[in-house]
């Protein structure tokens, strides 16, 4: 409990006698209680500011803590699932394996991109025109053919079949339907809405009309956006209310009707299981082109159909609204879902987000990481040992002690140079390899292991040396079966600590070469590899949205790693902390 | 044949010669009776003939790899025929030598393949399957060698323990020098390319020279031709980046350190005072992250809500978030320090009737200054030496400024930018790389120097 | 113990552990415990810390410009009890005191009263001298700074002055006033936390076994400082010297295990005290 100062009422200076008159004829001032009294309210206000200031300091410093957890929480959840497409795919054996003798080679080489294409466009035959279809199948990510490759080298048996596949999604898809791509509102429709074919140049044009005046949402909408100055106001008369009980024919709301383009929101009906675009809009109907036919023209109740908005205007996203068609059909059907996304773990760096994955960084990051701990923890401990236990106290061992307590705070980029001077340029040792990794990080985490086995060695109290020794045991028998011993809690939790730090380092590694992209896998201390830290470092700079999702997961990744580290530290520090 | 599978056999050498070891001193003892008449234990033996057989294979092994690459390089360059090495500058020598080597590998070559190194190529493989498969004779024959000669050594009267524990000794030794030589390291290699540098650029032009910009040009006729390194744009970025980082720190954390060891409940400090420390856990590429991608861009938005030009690398970003990072830093060497101010002293300010507040800032503060002081000089010094923060969310432009919205770059920014680029080694970019690691050495030297001594002096105070 | 111990214990005369444990069946204090026109009155003070009870029901006068000593053993309540006197028990986290206790009829642990007043008033001297690593004149100023009693320099360097006087320590520091307190000879630091007391006039001061840290030259020169101080200020000292309590204190208070077992004229304590215990203690049969 600190000393919780009360305020209150202040001291009486007490009955006469004595106090007074006594104490104003010793100094010949006012009594000295009456003084401290009158500058207790001051004194009080400081100590609440003071107090106040303290504690906002300890409330930014958690609230920073929070904002960043919650900001790459919030970017990165979302990368542990990952959006599938069902599509019915017909594994045509002309395709795939024309001469039917089911050679391997042969199977491999198959063009699985047509199947894909075939499949998609098989579930979606209204679409015609080229250049609707170059978006249909940017709906599949570029590793779907490969998905339907290993399905056929697995299992021949199903060429000339037609099968349901889940098939991998494009990352814009998949931003779509993370809801990052634009966010959707749904309203639904409260009046009774009438579909009427427009003839005109235009295919596909409808308009729907609604009792209700449902639309009148979608100018006000309109006109708060231009209001908040993003989009020029087109001078457009204003809306006007028309009575509810007239059915207004398109003509006589030409004057005051909206014009809907790329740069505002844009607004879809969903009615009678088709899309309409609003390309025109009054307050009772609407004009704009099918991008999902209709299944039929009879009249929607209330309720049965809704409005959709696109709060981001086409021109400012990469996913253009026929293909958010395309997509909301997938979803009516149940054949678009999201799934735990194991091919983050499984799979190696790529240049499409929805490929990418950590597996390349995470081997690398463990080659290296058990390599560094191999080296740094026997040296660090000899050396540990060798300087509390038996080296004499003279201006060598003192130097060598000034030595290591600098490099533990020399910064990390300088070991990173060394790295790139001796033991590439001088040594030859290949870059970018688990080998010069674990070197460098050695150099780095050894001033931290040592210092921590040095304190560990130091709190084994001098007894247990004088009874070993009292034994007859040597010296280095002592140090090895009885100090040693009684040591190792306390290092194991140096070398962890020292380990976690090397973990999360990026700019020694860079500077030794680990930049590369790297898509395979590592397989050994020699091959090429990368760590999670500087994988992250590299998404970190790829524009598509995808690839922020993903960094943010692979911190978490790399969060948690050291999370349960730092816990395991902990823990160790604990259960075998001994009082003496 | 590789290395790594020799480096295998060795160790498998060494754990047969101890089994041949033991069982060498048993039987020279007479059986397992005789036990008591050998001067060490069985182990021992063990121990001493199994370094007999692998430490000197393992220490040519060492050498041999190091210094292989090397060797055959300079045997291959001395037999190319001269017009091909004839008029090539450095870095074209160099080129031609990555070349040779990714030929022989089977990797990419990068300039056109021509029979003159073909022949260099085929005449770098062979050399190295030489020179391992002597490295591999030579390398067992001596660890067999080591074997017999101990074997035949073994006998009771041997001191087996005084060895092997003598040949322990010298090897924790040589443990302990490798933080002599890693600091020696250091300096060797970064004095000794800046050296290079300085060779090729003045010192002065560095130092004090306001112009940045490390284009060099490839060919004589290229446009764009001689760089500039002065550095001061760098000194002054990473100044600008520091002072603000500190401004942020240093208040929240001295005051975080002053309310949880005076005000705060034991309680919560046991959760409070963790979870600060979970800001120095946090790797610095997800710092420079959050500044890259959240802070950056909220602080271009609010400037130009403000009517401000906010560049989207401002230093007030980076400096901001490095602000962030060193919070605890600050917090904790500061919470140190102040706890190891005694209790008799607040127990006597108390006792005179000051308040909490009025103790910690006339007695406890002024008391615990120099240790908060070193404190704040190391975090400076990793202030100063932070990369990974810079390089992602501060720019690459040399910009002399004092205008915090605008973009800077900083030491540690360049020496990444210079070095992960494709150059060879010892153009004038990448030396000075090494220059300005040596630069960046040398004051983080002295900063740590100065705050350890301080805090040393400050503890021994209270000791 | 076996019967041969019990034996020699009997003949000695020496204690033995049973002597020494809490008193049951203790039927109150010995003697007069007040005193005329008190400066500080405590009435049945129980002090306890987490589970121990470490002051049993103390009553106890502070009188007008008087030396009362506290003896007895160790970890017997006496520094506990007298840090309830200017509560600075308050920072011992877990400590809770019951009682009243007055400071010229103000009952001091009101939950109106103000702490920082109150040790304005009532003054205390520790065992380890702690000055603070300032200046000899920071020392001293300090209290009378923070309270704000003075804002002219000339006059707080006549307080300054007056206070080294009276703790008779001006002669052998007026010239190095600027000089670190920490710097001075034990003796010196201690009369220094003495003038550091003084500086903000109070009513009482209280001292926990003041002397215990020092050497015998520098243990007089405090007693007869304290002689010296009777004269304005009222004096409750913690002493484990029988010796010294006998010299300084007018009015000696015996405290055993947290009991106050016996108070009176000092000259009575030491010379015909009326409880057993009390004379055990003094003739020094333990303790």
């Amino acid at each position: 409990m600190s000393n919780s100062v009360t305020p209150g009422v202040p001291v009486n200076p007490g009955p006469g006698g004595a106090t007074g008159p006594d104490r104003a004829g010793q100094d010949g001032r006012r009594p000295t209680i009456e003084i401290v009294n009158a500058s207790l309210g001051r004194r009080y206000r400081a100590e609440r500011r003071f107090r106040f200031i303290g504690m906002s300091a300890v409330v930014i410093g958690l609230a920073f803590v929070a904002i960043l957890f919650a900001d790459i929480i919030g970017k990165g959840h979302s990368a542990f699932q990952q959006t599938y497409i069902r599509l019915t795919v017909d594994f045509s054996a002309e395709v795939i394996d024309p001469e039917g003798r089911r050679d391997p080679a042969v199977l491999r080489d198959a063009n699985y991109l047509k199947l894909a294409r075939d499949a998609l466009a098989a579930r979606f035959p209204e679409v015609t025109r080229r250049a609707d279809k170059q978006a249909l199948y940017g709906l599949l990510s570029a590793g779907a053919p490969l998905q339907l490759r290993e399905r056929v080298l697995a299992d021949p048996g199903i060429i000339g079949t037609t099968q349901e596949i889940w098939l991998l999604a494009d990352d814009d898809a998949d931003m779509f339907m993370k809801g990052r791509s634009t966010p959707v509102d749904i309203e639904r429709g409260s009046g009774l809405a009438s579909l009427v074919l427009v003839e005109g140049d235009e295919d596909n044009q409808v308009q729907v009309r609604s009792r209700a005046n449902d639309f009148s949402a979608i100018l006000r909408d309109l006109a708060d956006y231009r209001e908040e100055g993003r989009a020029p106001n087109p001078g457009s008369a204003p809306e006007s209310a028309p009575s509810p009980q007239s059915v207004p024919t398109l003509e006589s709301d030409l004057a005051s009707q909206e014009v809907l383009g790329p740069d505002l929101p844009s607004h879809l009906v969903a009615i009678n299981g088709g899309l309409v675009k609003v390309e025109r809009a009054t307050p009772s109907a609407v004009i704009g082109t099918l991008l999902k036919p209709l299944t039929s023209n009879v009249d929607a109740p209330a309720d049965q159909w809704e409005i959709l908005r696109f709060a981001t205007p086409e021109n400012d996203r990469r996913l253009k609204d026929r293909v958010v068609a395309w997509l909301h059909d997938l979803g009516a059907a149940g054949d678009i879902e999201k799934r735990f996304n194991t091919g983050f773990f499984t799979q190696g760096a790529s240049r499409e987000p929805e490929l990418a994955g950590i597996a390349g960084a995470l081997m690398g990051s463990f080659y290296t990481l058990a390599l560094t701990l191999l080296l740094s923890f026997p040296v660090g401990v000899g050396a540990a040992l060798y300087l509390e236990e038996f080296a004499p106290r003279n201006w060598f061992t003192d130097l060598i002690e000034v030595n290591i307590n600098n490099l533990a705070a020399v910064p990390s980029i300088i070991f990173g140079l060394l790295g790139l001077a001796v033991f590439i340029n001088f040594f030859g040792i290949p870059r970018s390899t688990p080998l010069v990794g674990a070197l460098v990080l050695t150099f780095m985490t050894l001033p931290t292991i040592i210092i921590a086995s040095r304190s560990a060695l130091q709190s084994v109290p001098p007894s247990i040396r004088e009874a070993a020794l009292g034994v007859g045991a040597s010296p280095l028998q002592t140090q090895f079966h009885h100090v040693l011993p009684l040591a190792i809690p306390g290092m194991l939790t140096g070398a962890i600590l020292g380990m976690a730090r090397a973990l999360g380092e990026t700019a020694p590694l860079l500077m030794i070469g680990m930049v590369a992209f790297i898509v395979d896998t590592p397989t050994g201390f020699l091959s090429p590899a990368t760590v999670l830290p500087v994988q992250v470092y590299l998404w970190a700079d790829s524009p598509e949205v995808g690839f922020v999702e993903r960094t943010s997961a692979a911190i978490l990744v790399l969060l948690a790693f050291l999370a349960v580290m730092n816990l395991a530290a902990v823990l160790l520090r604990r259960k075998f902390e001994r009082r003496w | 044949m590789s290395i790594s599978v020799l480096f295998l056999a060795l160790l498998a050498l060494m754990a047969l010669a101890y089994h041949a070891g033991v069982k060498r001193a048993v039987s020279a003892a007479g059986g397992h009776a005789g036990i008591k008449s050998l001067h060490s234990l069985p182990g021992y033996y063990g121990f001493y003939a199994a370094l007999w057989a692998g430490l000197p294979a393992l220490l040519l092994l060492g050498l041999w790899a190091g210094l292989q690459d090397h060797l055959v390089i300079s045997l291959v360059m001395a037999q190319l025929s001269p017009d091909l090495v004839a008029g090539l500058s450095d870095g074209q020598l160099s080129l031609l030598v990555s070349d040779i080597q990714n030929l022989a590998r089977g990797n990419i070559v990068a300039g056109e393949v021509t029979p003159g190194i073909q022949a260099a190529a085929a005449d770098y493989g062979r050399l190295q399957q030489l020179a391992t498969l002597t490295l591999w004779i030579l390398a067992l024959a001596i660890g067999l060698g080591g074997l017999t000669l101990a074997w035949l050594r073994i006998a009771p009267t041997l001191r087996a323990r005084n060895r092997v524990e003598g040949v322990v000794r010298v090897i924790l030794v040589v443990f302990s020098s490798i933080a002599i030589l890693t600091t020696l390291g250091i300096l060797l290699s970064v004095v000794f390319e800046s050296l290079l540098f300085f060779q090729k650029v003045s010192v002065i032009e560095f130092f004090f020279g306001a112009e940045w910009s490390p284009q060099i040009a490839l060919r004589k006729d290229q446009v764009g031709a001689s760089g500039a390194f002065g550095a001061v744009p760098l000194f002054a970025g990473t100044l600008m980046v520091t002072v603000i980082a500190m401004l942020i720190a240093v208040p929240i954390g001295l005051m975080a350190a002053i309310y949880l060891s005076e005000y705060a409940s034991s309680q919560v400090r046991s959760w409070a005072k963790p979870i600060l420390e979970v800001l120095a856990g946090i790797p610095t590429v997800v710092y420079g992250f959050f500044a890259a991608l959240t802070v950056a861009p909220l602080i271009r938005d609010l400037g130009e809500g403000l009517g401000l030009n906010v560049s989207s690398e401002s230093a007030l970003a980076a400096g901001l978030v490095m602000g962030i990072m060193i919070i605890p830093f600050v917090s904790s060497l500061s919470d140190d320090v102040i706890n190891a101010v005694p209790q008799s002293m607040r127990d006597g300010s108390y006792a005179l009737g000051a308040t909490p507040s009025e103790t910690m800032r006339r007695v406890i503060f002024p008391a615990a200054l120099p240790g908060i002081v070193g404190g704040v000089l190391l975090a400076v010094s990793r202030a100063i030496g932070e990369t990974m923060i810079v390089v992602m969310a501060a720019g690459m432009s040399a910009n002399l400024t004092w205008n915090p919205l605008e973009s800077v770059t900083t030491v540690t920014v360049q020496i990444v930018a210079l070095l992960t680029g494709d150059q060879e080694f010892d153009s004038p970019k990448t030396l000075a790389a090494f220059a300005l690691g040596l630069a960046l050495f040398l004051v983080t030297l002295v900063l740590n120097v100065i705050a350890l001594h301080i805090v040393r002096k400050y503890r021994e105070q209270y000791e | 113990m076996n019967a041969i111990a019990e034996d020699i214990t009997r003949m000695t005369g020496a204690m033995t552990a049973d002597d020494l444990a809490p008193l049951r069946d203790f039927s109150g204090t010995v003697g007069d415990f007040t005193s005329p026109q008190a400066r500080m009155i405590c009435r049945n003070v129980d002090v306890h810390y987490g589970d121990k009870h470490a002051i049993k029901n103390v009553s106890l006068d502070i009188g007008r410009n008087e030396v009362v000593a506290m003896i007895g053993p160790s970890g017997c309540g006496k520094s506990t009890f007298l840090r309830c006197l200017n509560r600075m028990n308050d920072t011992v986290p877990g400590c809770r005191v019951r009682g009243r206790i007055t400071l010229d009829g103000q009952d001091i642990y009101d939950k109106q009263q103000d702490v920082v007043p109150l040790r304005a008033q009532v003054g205390m001297v520790f065992q380890k001298p702690n000055p603070f690593p300032k200046s000899i004149y920071e020392n001293v100023a300090y209290g009378p700074r923070i309270h704000g009693l003075t804002n002219d320099k000339s006059e707080l360097d006549a307080l300054v002055e007056t206070s080294l006087r009276k703790a008779g320590l001006w002669e052998e520091v007026k010239d190095r006033l600027q000089q670190p307190g920490t710097g001075l000879s034990g003796g010196q630091q201690q009369r220094l936390c003495i003038a550091r007391t003084i500086a903000v006039s109070p009513e009482v001061i209280l001292m926990d076994e003041p002397c215990s840290a020092l050497d015998p030259i520098a243990t007089a020169r405090i007693e007869e400082l304290i002689d010296e101080l009777r004269e304005q200020y009222s004096i409750a000292i913690v002493t484990h010297s029988m010796q010294q309590a006998a010299r300084v204190s007018q009015r000696t208070a015996y405290f055993h295990l947290g009991d106050l077992v016996e108070v009176g004229e000092t000259s009575q304590i030491f010379t015909n005290p009326s409880h057993k215990l009390t004379e055990d203690y003094i003739t020094g049969r333990f303790g």
